[in-house]
């Protein structure tokens, strides 16, 4: 009967109120500089201590350079402060940290995963929105925000109201060069930008079952831009392999207990849905955002909408906001966009998988002599990883730069950012007004899309960049 | 510390955007303090600013009639993307004290309640003649009233609006949220030595 959301659940309840609130205890928490240090501030002046601080992982991500000289100095005054704080909230509470130099260091969402510390059937949290990443393991993994850090900090739990139940079942089999970012930003303009708004996905159907733990984490890393804190997709052989022998994952002692546990973790087959919807990705084509918000994506082959076709007036009235802001005029086709920067990295798609795909398109072609193009991995070992694969180096013959793990030119918090005006192909998840950067134009899409649009210096279908 | 909220009737400012995201609340760039206060200059940056540093004269917030406002009234899914609590910060050093839209993202909604801030979710249309009501007689003034849960927008016109009870008592009360949930600190305990049997995997720590 239950949901596999709702199994997780019901293990971690410590008590309920009478209201249908239940205290969540939570095995986990990923902890970043930019949203803890008022939390840690908090407990100091409370005269409270981290509880539990062996269930703590903290790693600076969001303000770090992505250029090589970031160990000796940052630049930037309040950048190094907040590093700097985290360094001292981590070591003083002991909670485990991977510093700038460490070669684990990375994004937030992509390190935890690597380290195995994100098992089937847990919670865990973190102060930042796209720690539903995280449920690709089958987890309940959501974003708070930084009281929530705090109050996690100090009493490992939270207080929950139980969210309905969505499921998103997506059948067919991808056709390359068509991803996972492709079919979550299919989702995401089929439900809306706040379609998932008090839900808790769950991603199931062939076309997630068939995908790699990088491409289930590229879609639930965005189930937060369709509005649902949660997104989850249930454990399977796919996952028992990619967490076998990772550094925090169950010893060989105690493995076959816990697989035989995850095992029990899926919903059953007359769980209830609040609602369903479905997708067929068998003809999804590559796609790409036109607009200031995720929902606002369409097929690379098709045209920036007219908002005078709308017919609700505050959906026309934001349509029109959104092309004035983005310079965009109705009917212009999306191929004939020129692009002046590309971005890829993010937590949505900085892992190797994606940085293979790239370098397939990048491989032997130039990055247009007008863009300029970032590759990031998203943490030292997809880094390493890479470099031993020889990508890098695909990368940098091609014109890409090649750099550092951080978040880089996903939000505009560090040196990488948009100028005011300047259009970017980016591989992150969202195009927001200002996002990359005050005044900065976004166009979402996919790693191997991002890559076309380097080489042809505009908004491409990477079938015929790549043909 | 839960800030309390009992009750305000102050002017409401219109903003009639949907989908309005933390971003455009408060740009990640304001997000470099290490502490809660002071974000008021950063709010709706983009906005309120053109490129020069100039106020743009015909956003709600710089028109002299809505200054000192204390009720945003405005589109739906406000507060989406980012968790930043920043944002609620941001809305309230800058003087509001309560936001009303016909819905709230999840994490911004949360957010408002652990600070005191007042997230009042209301029918689209009746939100829709607030903020036309607004903007037709600039300065006008929405009383809310959190106990009675009813908000009175500037044509006299009484709305009725939900909130979670225990979220409404902490309003109400100012509580610590995080010294109510350590009363249940043996439940904590109890429960941590029972998963421990259950699924000792969950317990082998990071060493710090």
């Amino acid at each position: 009967m239950p949901t596999l959301f709702e199994k997780i659940l019901d293990r971690h309840v410590v008590t309920a109120r009478e209201d249908g609130n239940v205290l969540l205890y939570i095995d986990r928490q990923l902890i970043h500089e930019v949203t803890s240090p008022q939390a840690f501030e908090g407990l100091r002046l409370a005269g409270r201590s981290v509880r539990r601080p062996g269930a703590m992982l903290a790693v600076p991500d969001h303000n770090v350079p992505t250029t090589p000289d970031r160990a000796e100095r940052i630049d930037d005054r309040e950048s190094r402060d907040q590093i700097e704080e985290l360094r001292k909230n981590a070591l003083g509470a002991g909670v485990a940290l991977f510093d700038i130099t460490d070669p684990r260091q990375g994004i937030v969402h992509i390190i935890g995963p690597e380290s195995g510390l994100v098992l089937p059937g847990i919670t865990i949290v973190c102060g930042d929105s796209h720690t539903g990443t995280l449920g690709a393991f089958g987890t309940i993994a959501f974003g708070v925000g930084t009281s929530e850090v705090e109050h996690v900090l100090a009493t490992q739990t939270l207080w929950q109201k139980r969210p309905r139940r969505m499921r998103v079942t997506v059948n067919g089999t991808l056709r390359p060069p068509v991803t996972p970012k492709d079919v979550i930003l299919a989702v995401i303009a089929k439900i809306g930008a706040s379609g998932g708004t008090g839900h808790a996905i769950e991603f199931a159907g062939e076309t997630v079952r068939e995908m790699s733990m990088e491409g289930r984490m590229t879609v639930c890393n965005m189930t937060i831009e369709a509005g649902a804190r949660f997104g989850l997709i249930a454990p399977d052989e796919t996952t028992f392999a990619y967490l076998s022998g990772r550094p925090l994952a169950p010893p060989p002692s105690l493995w076959d207990d816990a697989v035989a546990d995850w095992r029990t973790l899926p919903s059953d087959a007359d769980a209830t849905w609040d609602r369903e919807v479905a997708l067929d990705a068998s003809n999804l084509e590559p796609h790409v955002t036109w607009g200031t918000s995720p929902q606002d994506a369409l097929p690379v082959g098709g045209i920036v909408p007219d908002p005078e076709a709308q017919p609700d007036p505050s959906e026309r009235a934001r349509m029109r906001r959104a092309l004035e802001y983005m310079g965009l005029v109705p009917g212009t086709r999306l191929t004939a966009i020129p692009v002046d920067k590309v971005f890829i990295g993010s937590c949505t798609n900085a892992r190797i998988e994606d940085l293979r795909a790239a370098a397939g398109v990048a491989r032997g072609r130039k990055v247009h002599p007008d863009v300029t193009a970032l590759v990031v991995p998203g943490s030292g070992l997809v880094k390493r990883q890479a470099e031993e694969e020889g990508l890098d180096r695909v990368f940098v013959e091609a014109g890409f730069q090649w750099r550092l793990p951080g978040c880089s030119m996903c939000l505009g918090m560090n040196p990488d950012k948009l100028k005011p005006g300047e259009r970017c192909a980016s591989t992150s998840n969202r195009n927001f007004e200002g996002r990359q950067g005050p005044g900065g134009r976004t166009h979402l899409m996919s790693p191997a899309m991002a890559a076309a649009a380097a080489v042809a210096g505009r908004i491409a279908d990477v079938r015929e960049v790549a043909r | 510390m839960i800030g309390k909220f009992l009750s305000l009737n102050a002017v409401g400012v219109p903003l009639d955007r949907g989908n309005v995201d933390t971003d455009a609340i408060i740009p990640a760039r304001y997000l470099k303090t290490l502490k809660r206060t002071g974000l008021g200059v950063g709010l709706f940056f983009a906005w309120r600013y053109d490129a020069g540093g100039g106020e743009r004269p015909d956003f709600p917030l710089n028109r002299p009639e809505y200054r000192g406002g204390q009720v945003l009234v405005t589109g739906e899914n406000f507060g989406c993307g980012s968790s930043r609590e920043h944002a609620v910060w941001a809305l309230m050093d800058f003087g509001f004290r309560a936001v009303v839209a016909p819905s709230f993202s999840d994490i911004f909604h949360n957010n408002c309640l652990k600070n005191g801030m007042l997230p009042v979710t209301l029918p689209a249309a009746e939100v829709r003649s607030m903020i036309d009501a607004l903007q037709a007689a600039p300065g006008g003034k929405v009383a809310v009233d959190l106990p009675a849960q009813s908000i009175t927008g500037p044509d006299g016109d009484v709305h009725r609006f939900a909130i979670d009870p225990f979220a409404k008592t902490c309003l109400l009360e100012g509580l610590d949220e995080i010294a109510l949930t350590l009363k249940s600190s043996q439940e904590i305990h109890a429960y941590e030595r029972r998963r421990k049997k259950a699924t000792p995997w969950l317990f082998l720590d990071l060493p710090g």
